[in-house]
C-alpha cells in the first residue's frame, strides 16, 4: 500500500470555484482524498464540494481560516494520513504543482514544504508593491527568528508529512495563521524546505486582506511572531536536531 | 485629610457594589468564580473609604499630599483594570474552547454521515 494522501482545502463562500478546485485535484491524482472544510459558508460551497466527490467537514459557525485549516489537520491525524497538501479553495493553487510540493516529503527529506513564489528570482509572480514589502519583511523576520532562510511565509500552498500533520493538528495559529505557523514549525524542529511554484491569479473572490484589515494583519502577525519566539516548543521526535 | 463627604459616598458606593454582586450571585446570574474580584474591589474600596487615617498614610507613602482621595480613585482604577484583564483571559479561553468544539462537531458529523452511508 502506498502513502495515503489528503488535500486540505479550507473554503468560505467559494461556491463558484470549489467544484473546479476539487475536480482538478482528483483529475490530477485520484489517490488523493480531498477534504474541504466549509467554514460556515452562507452559499452552497459544502454541497457543491460534496457533489464533486470531496469529503466535507462542516463547521457549525465561522471560526476563521486558521481554525478551518486545523480542522483538516485533525481529520488527517485521526484518519491516519501519511502526508497532506493544503491549498486554497479559490483556485489560486494549481493541482499540477502538487507533485513538486510532495516530492521532498515523499523522499523523507522534509516535514513541511512551502510552495513559494519567490525561490526562483525568475519567477513570474510580481505582487503589488505594498504586499511585496510585507511578504519580504515577514520572510526576513521568520528567517531570523526561526534560524532558517525562507522566502514566502504567507503562502497557503504547503505540504506536510506525518510530523507536520501532528504538530498542526495539536497547535495551529488562528487569525492569519501562515506566517506564525512557519515559525512554529521551525521552532519545533520540523525540517522545512521550500520549492518554487506557480500560482494563478484568483478567479473569484478577493484576498481576505483588504486595505482596512492590513494594519490589523501586520500588528497581529508581528505580535504573534514576538510571542512565538518567546514561547518554548517541544522538539518533535524524529525532527532535525 | 479626606473630606468626610467623600468618605461617606465612597463607603456607600462600595457597599452597594458588594450588595449588587452578592445579589447577582444569589440569582445565579454571576458565577462565584467571577464574583471574587468584584467583591475584593468592593471590600478594599470600603476599607479605604472608612479607614480615613489609613488612606492618609498610604497617600503620604505615595507622595500624594494635596488630596488623599486621589488614592481611592487610583485603587479603584487598578481593580477595574484587573477585572478587565481577567475577563480578557476568560474570553480567550472561551474562544479556544469554542473553536475546539466547532472542530469536533465538524469531524464527528462527517464521521457519523460516513458510518450511516456505510450502514445503508
Amino acid at each position: 500500500m502506498g502513502k495515503r494522501l489528503v488535500a486540505i482545502v479550507p473554503a468560505w463562500n467559494e461556491s463558484r470555484a470549489i467544484g473546479e478546485v476539487v475536480d482538478e485535484i482528483r483529475d490530477h491524482d485520484s489517490t488523493i482524498d480531498v477534504v474541504v472544510i466549509d467554514d460556515a459558508s452562507t452559499d452552497d460551497t459544502a454541497e457543491i464540494a460534496e457533489l464533486h466527490g470531496a469529503i466535507v467537514l462542516r463547521l457549525p459557525f465561522n471560526i476563521g481560516i486558521g481554525g478551518a485549516v486545523q480542522t483538516g489537520f485533525r481529520f488527517a491525524r485521526d484518519e491516519g494520513y501519511d502526508a497532506a497538501v493544503r491549498l486554497d479553495g479559490d483556485g489560486q493553487h494549481p493541482a499540477s504543482e502538487i507533485p513538486k510540493l510532495l516530492a521532498p516529503v515523499e523522499a523523507g527529506e522534509a516535514d513541511l514544504v512551502i510552495g513559494s513564489r519567490f525561490v526562483d528570482p525568475a519567477g513570474t509572480y510580481r505582487p503589488p508593491f505594498a504586499r511585496r514589502i510585507g511578504i519580504r519583511v515577514f520572510a526576513r523576520l521568520v528567517s531570523l527568528l526561526g534560524g532558517q532562510h525562507v522566502t514566502d511565509t504567507t503562502s497557503g500552498f504547503v505540504a506536510f508529512d506525518r510530523a507536520g500533520i501532528e504538530l498542526f493538528a495539536a497547535e495551529f495559529p488562528h487569525d492569519y495563521p501562515e506566517v506564525e505557523a512557519t515559525l512554529v514549525a521551525l521552532r519545533s524542529g520540523l525540517r522545512v524546505t521550500q520549492v518554487q511554484v506557480e500560482m494563478r491569479e484568483r478567479t473569484t473572490g478577493s484576498s481576505s486582506i483588504t486595505f482596512v484589515r492590513s494594519l490589523y494583519y501586520i500588528v497581529k502577525v508581528m505580535l504573534s511572531l514576538l510571542v512565538a519566539s518567546l514561547r518554548r516548543y517541544p522538539r518533535l521526535q524524529g525532527a532535525r536536531q | 485629610m479626606t473630606p468626610v463627604r467623600v468618605s461617606v459616598i465612597g463607603a456607600m458606593a462600595s457597599v452597594l457594589l458588594v450588595l449588587v454582586v452578592l445579589e447577582l450571585v444569589r440569582g445565579r446570574r454571576l458565577k462565584e468564580r467571577y464574583a471574587l474580584l468584584w467583591l475584593a474591589t468592593g471590600v478594599v474600596l470600603l476599607v479605604l473609604s472608612v479607614w480615613r487615617g489609613g488612606l492618609n498614610t498610604i497617600a503620604g507613602w505615595l507622595g500624594v499630599t494635596s488630596y488623599p482621595p486621589a488614592v481611592l480613585f487610583a485603587v479603584a482604577t487598578l481593580f477595574i483594570l484587573l477585572v478587565l484583564l481577567h475577563y480578557s483571559t476568560v474570553i480567550s479561553k472561551l474562544t479556544d474552547e469554542n473553536v475546539d468544539l466547532a472542530q469536533r462537531i465538524a469531524l464527528l458529523e462527517e464521521r457519523v454521515s460516513r458510518m450511516r452511508t456505510r450502514a445503508d
